[in-house]
């Protein structure tokens, strides 16, 4: 029998990413994607579930559907994006109800993974260069996305004290490039003018999308209990970042940053968080040794990555967006899914 | 029959697919994961921050200043290994140490190989000044930056084991070592099982000598201690410039602790302790040794 597996957030990035590798692995039987938005991405057979970010019916569909596997991707980094009342529904409260589902008496549910970031150790001077899984932040976390993902992941801890029969991975990932995601860093880089902090050129490792994607099926697939920093090799100091983007940096003072970057972020042309700041002005390294003993190999190093990422933009910068602009139609959705019309052997492409 | 024709028919020699699939796959795989990772870097920067470019441009800059200004002299620096990891362990002193750059340079240019040395992080935390310091070998005192250094990477580490205590104390205490911490490099040392290497330095105390020190500017710029030296005397630049005072360096036998198995998980602490105090006396003693043999602070 093959996995039944649920997705967490399935119309934000790494969900539908995720939802759409594993539609191509014949193990994979039933594929469960809960969000509160329609998807934004083409999905062949993935099930769609409409849920609020508390994931209430989630015991329901659990026990419904039998599903083995839950991966949360569903987790923001990315504070920039929502309020912080928001983000703490999603990820705290989201987390804690997900996991009492997960939990609950005659539970199916086996293993476990969860998507979380290395702002959990935060980017201080006191900080070791590199984080290994075991290593404490070297100073308490003041962001409310770090104090956030904190939290999560305490209650991650829980779970998988209280259920030793369930595989439970944490993966920790540094900062995500690549062609297709947005992020600060990469809005960042897009600029004509890349934004440093003056005095300061710190290094800090990057990570492909590609390899994001294919440490969360790596986990998935594999039985690799615990946590796991997931970062390409080699710390690049920001300077050479832009060397590679082929952009100059514009100083920003080091001190203030948010008051001089206020009319750029007006225009929502830089957003920075407090943790962004703080990454360019001490960087941070985490040790991704553990997982590659574990038997994954990654694609791109931390260079590489953002080479893939300029290269990508500028073909885009040429020939324009690749993206197909897909509207999710529920009954066209449904139709491909449920009708006794179609013919389902031939429809999987 | 089937049968009797296959047993008369001359063995025909058929391709299975087991032959053509062989049994123990050639390792491809082996190799792949041999063959590294495309990385496009175009710096070369390291991930302790040190650059081989900036550090031979401050090797070259510095190079006057270590043979003609301090005159460094070693003695013993045979005793230094060639390769291998090692932990360089000294006496620091002036209010901005000179110090650490003469033993990083004479190191690096005579043994011709890189010297990380490590440092309060308030180094890191400060613009400009933080990431010159780690392009040129600085890293951030740190027990896990140690030992990876140390075990992982088998390199030359410099550390002052007095900390800021060292350089922050006034003239009149002058080559009175302070506390050696909490004995923490002896065991990261015996953690990453490699020889503990003791110098002595005579020269420092006397290149930017403290006056007295004001806390509270101190505690205001975040800064382990503020000086007051006699450099200031010379004006805004002089405080900056160090006085030519004769460097001497004595390298004193390696410390090597045979029966201590690298990779515990913990040390004891009192043996801990007595190495540390060891150590301590070894370079106090070799100091008052310098100290006695010394006729001018200028010319040595």
């Amino acid at each position: 029998m093959g996995k039944r597996v649920l997705i967490t957030g399935l119309s934000t990035f790494w969900g539908g990413r995720v939802a759409q590798a594993l539609e191509a692995d014949p193990d994979v039987d039933v594929i469960i994607g809960l969000d509160t938005r329609e998807p934004t991405v083409k999905l062949e057979r993935t099930e769609y579930v409409r849920s609020d970010e508390n994931y209430s019916i989630l015991s329901r569909i659990v026990k419904a559907t039998g599903v083995d596997t839950i991966a949360h991707t569903f987790l923001v980094v990315d504070s920039t994006t929502m309020s912080s009342r928001a983000m703490h529904e999603i990820n705290v409260i989201g987390t804690m109800n997900l996991f009492a589902a997960a939990s609950a008496a005659g539970s199916t549910v086996r293993k476990v993974v969860v998507k979380s970031a290395a702002l959990v150790y935060g980017s201080s001077p006191k900080d070791p260069y590199w984080f290994r899984e075991t290593d404490k932040r070297a100073v308490p976390a003041k962001t409310r996305v770090e104090r956030s993902l904190l939290e999560v992941e305490s209650y991650v801890r829980d779970f998988a004290r209280d259920n030793p029969h369930v595989t439970l991975s944490l993966l920790r990932f540094c900062n995500v490039v690549g062609p297709d995601i947005t992020t600060p860093l990469t809005k960042s880089l897009r600029l004509p003018l890349v934004p440093k902090v003056a005095g300061y050129d710190p290094r800090f490792q990057l990570v492909h999308e590609d390899d994001v994607v294919a440490a969360l099926l790596f986990a998935i697939d594999n039985e690799v209990p615990g946590i796991y920093n997931v970062a390409g090799d080699g710390q690049i100091p920001w300077s050479e970042t832009m060397a590679i983007a082929g952009k100059r940096g514009i100083p920003m003072p080091p001190f203030g940053i948010a008051l001089a970057t206020e009319p750029l972020q007006q225009f929502g042309l830089v957003d920075f968080a407090p943790e962004i700041i703080e990454l360019l002005k001490y960087g941070r390294g985490i040790d991704n040794r553990a997982f590659k003993d574990a038997g994954f190999a990654y694609e791109y190093t931390s260079a590489g990555a953002v080479e893939a990422f300029v290269q990508a933009m500028r073909l885009r910068d040429t020939v324009g967006s690749n993206e197909i602009n897909y509207r999710y139609e529920e009954d066209v959705e449904k139709f491909f899914r449920h009708s006794p019309a179609v013919q389902r052997d031939q429809t999987t492409t | 029959m089937a049968d009797e024709d296959a047993r008369d028919e001359p063995h025909q020699p058929r391709t299975t697919t087991a032959e053509i699939v062989p049994l123990h796959l050639p390792p491809v795989a082996d190799e792949h994961e041999a063959e590294p990772v495309h990385d496009p870097r175009p710096g070369d920067v390291d991930e302790w921050g040190r650059s081989e470019r900036v550090r031979g441009w401050v090797r070259k800059a510095y190079d006057p200043m270590y043979r003609n200004w301090f005159r460094a002299e070693w003695e013993g620096l045979d005793k230094i290994p060639t390769e291998g990891g090692a932990l360089l362990v000294a006496n620091h002193a002036g209010a901005i140490p000179s110090d650490a750059p003469t033993i990083m340079h004479g190191v690096e240019t005579e043994l011709e190989r890189p010297v990380y040395g490590l440092a309060d992080q308030f180094f890191k935390g400060t613009p400009v000044v933080g990431t010159l310091w780690s392009r040129t070998g600085g890293v951030v005192a740190h027990p896990d930056n140690a030992y990876r250094l140390l075990h992982d990477q088998q390199q030359l580490v410099l550390v002052f084991p007095e900390g800021s205590k060292g350089p922050g104390k006034t003239y009149n205490e002058r080559y009175r070592l302070r506390r050696f911490g909490r004995g923490g490099f002896v065991e990261i040392a015996m953690r990453a099982g490699v020889p503990i290497i003791p110098i002595a330095v005579v020269g420092a105390e006397e290149s930017m000598p403290i006056l007295f020190k004001v806390p509270s500017v101190a505690r205001a710029l975040g800064a382990p201690y503020f000086p007051v030296t006699a450099n200031m005397a010379f004006g805004p630049l002089g405080a900056l410039v160090h006085f030519p005072a004769k460097f001497k360096l004595r390298v004193l036998d390696p410390v090597t602790f045979p029966d201590v198995e690298p990779d515990q998980p913990r040390y004891s602490r009192s043996r801990i302790m007595d190495e540390s105090e060891a150590i301590r006396q070894q370079i106090q003693e070799a100091l008052f040794d310098m100290l006695r043999q010394r006729r001018s602070v200028w010319f040595g």
